[in-house]
């Protein structure tokens, strides 16, 4: 029992890291209809530059952290600028090549300056936030993922629900011509999803970099995780990339307790295709409104 | 030049995708304070005017090629919506265009984009006490709204924005005749009150002539004809061929038969 409820919090706290990248991922796609295949490269760009920041530059913890996310938010609105906009209204698979193509040179460069070793981030999780119930013990990295995973959740959704401006994202990814009949700056509003997704993919990196180091190989790897996610969540659809996001993470942390830790990377995407032979837009993806 | 003068289109021409010519020297004139109403059949570049008025010509991949348009007296001709809008001149698109996914006040508060951070209760409680039908729906989602609290959604959108011009496609566009009518009162009602200048597109001129000023009549892609509202309305031409009442049945046989060939090609 102890050790079914350590895997169940294990599972929900991973599940929030995945599904906060997700919603990076689902963003940019509901904005601009765009896969974005360098995911996993920004979750390695926010790790090593929180690295880069408090080990090399031994800038305080708050203060790395804090930079790092600005300049993934920065990082974001660079790259739809000059890489993304100038193939606004191209075919769609010229836009997955260019995203290729920037994973391609991501991953060169970390490579480049940070070779393909594990890294490891200072120590600076309080210990106090490790939680023990009888023989239950739930470490410190976990319930701070469980905290800033549920932190960020509920900003982004007062952000979305609430703020003009994430109104104003939802009208693009809704219906983009009438957006632009009431001066929605379109092209701003793709600027800034690419910004959040950095931002919220940095957020990610820097955690998956505490649990399982910080390597370039691995962390481009997670990347790929956000597939069997958004796909089991609907592209499209933000609660359900935040669902998707636990069950993997359950579905992982489950088959590594209980079955085989070599099967856990795997058990995932076997329970993706389950899912899409049955429903092919995902569990959570949007049903159109249609109107009679 | 006259400076009661919102509009001034001068003999613009508009192609799409460099080749396709939908509108050939067309111009018109929008005062200050008016209803100007654009009449004209399916496919005679009704909308093309809109969209080149208000910037969404681009995005398609058209034109103003020829001409020029001022507005409050500065060309505005080939700028971006963006821009355009920024200045004051709202298009409510043709066949509704609300968000699905977002609530009837959501879809209003997208009507701020043009002034983001500027408050906006007053004019949510402006729109809702235009359209109470939108008060009572606030909360849904639009896409399950009925096609006229559609209707009355974009264009309370549309005076979010605070438009000094605002651009209305096809409001009547199968809508249920008492429907159509109520939401025409309130658009004369609108320019009273408020002073916009709104240049109405119709099908249906029976409403559009009883609410404008002033009129043009629009056949492949010219201007056949204008007039004050109220002499359109009287003109037996337009009373044949838009208001679909002959003033006497029988009487000239020949120009039945022509003006039934010209109506078919109409329709
Ligand atoms: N984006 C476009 N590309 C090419 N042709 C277009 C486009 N939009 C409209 N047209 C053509 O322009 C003509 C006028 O269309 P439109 O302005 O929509 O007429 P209306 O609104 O009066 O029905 C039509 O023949 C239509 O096929
Ligand atoms: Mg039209």
């Amino acid at each position: 029992m102890e050790f079914f409820l350590q895997l169940l919090v294990n599972g929900i706290s991973l599940g929030f890291l995945y599904a906060l990248s997700a919603l990076g991922f689902v963003m940019i796609f509901k904005s601009s209809s765009v896969l974005n295949f360098a995911h996993g490269e920004l979750l390695a760009i926010g790790a090593f530059l929180f690295l880069a920041l408090s080990t090399w530059a031994k800038l305080p913890i708050i203060l790395a952290f804090a930079v790092t996310l600005i300049g993934s938010f920065s990082l974001g609105f660079i790259i739809e600028r000059f890489f993304l906009r100038p193939l606004i209204g191209e075919e769609l698979i010229e836009v997955i090549m260019l995203t290729v193509g920037l994973a391609a040179m991501f991953k060169g460069l970390l490579l480049f300056i940070f070779g393909g070793d594990i890294h490891s981030y200072p120590n600076f999780l309080p210990e106090g936030l490790s939680m023990q119930w009888g023989a239950i013990q739930i470490p410190s990295v976990y319930v701070a993922t469980f905290i800033i995973g549920i932190i960020f959740l509920i900003i982004f959704g007062f952000f979305f629900k609430y703020s003009s401006q994430g109104i104003y994202m939802r009208s693009v990814a809704d219906n983009q011509p009438a957006a632009l009949s009431l001066g929605v700056h379109v092209r701003r509003v793709f600027a800034l999803s690419w910004a959040i997704a950095a931002l919220v993919c940095a957020m990610s990196g820097i955690v998956l970099g505490i649990i399982n180091g910080v390597n370039v190989h691995n962390l481009s790897a997670i990347g790929l995780k956000v597939f069997p996610v958004v796909i089991l969540g609907g592209l499209d659809s933000i609660g359900g990339a935040i669902l998707g996001g636990v069950i993997i993470g359950l579905l992982e942390t489950f088959t590594g307790g209980y079955i085989s830790t070599s099967l856990r990377e795997v058990v995932p995407y076997i329970v993706l295709v389950l899912i899409l032979m049955v429903k092919p837009y995902g569990l959570f993806g949007l049903v159109e409104i249609e109107r009679v | 030049m006259e400076d009661n003068i919102r509009l001034l289109i001068n003999n613009i021409s508009v192609v799409y995708a460099d080749v396709i010519q939908v509108l050939k020297g067309v111009s018109l004139t929008i005062r200050k304070g008016q209803i100007v109403s654009l009449l004209g059949s399916n496919g005679a570049g009704k909308t093309t005017t809109l969209k080149a008025i208000s910037g969404l010509l681009k995005p398609e991949n058209g034109k103003v090629t020829e001409g020029s348009i001022e507005y409050d007296g500065e060309q505005v001709q080939n700028s971006s919506p963006e821009e355009i809008t920024r200045k004051g001149i709202i298009q409510v698109l043709e066949g509704r265009q609300e968000f699905k996914y977002l609530t009837v006040e959501e879809n209003l508060r997208v009507g701020t984009a043009t002034r983001w951070g500027k408050p906006y209760q007053k004019d949510l409680e402006l729109v809702y006490r235009y359209f109470p039908a939108l008060l009572a729906r606030k909360k849904s989602l639009a896409g399950y709204c009925s096609g006229g609290e559609l209707q009355m959604l974009v264009i309370g959108r549309g005076l979010m924005a605070h438009p000094k011009l605002l651009l209305l496609d096809e409001p009547s566009l199968g809508l249920a005749p008492l429907l159509v009518k109520e939401i025409f009162q309130i658009i004369r009602k609108i320019n009273e009150e408020q002073g916009t200048t709104l240049m109405v597109v119709e099908q249906n001129a029976n409403m559009a002539l009883q609410i404008a000023h002033y009129g043009y009549v629009m056949e492949n892609g010219k201007i056949v004809m204008e007039s004050t509202a109220q002499e359109l309305r009287e003109n037996p031409d337009v009373k044949e061929f838009y208001l679909g009442t002959a003033a006497s049945g029988a009487l000239k046989s020949y120009r039945d038969v022509k003006a039934y060939k010209r109506r078919k090609r109409w329709l």
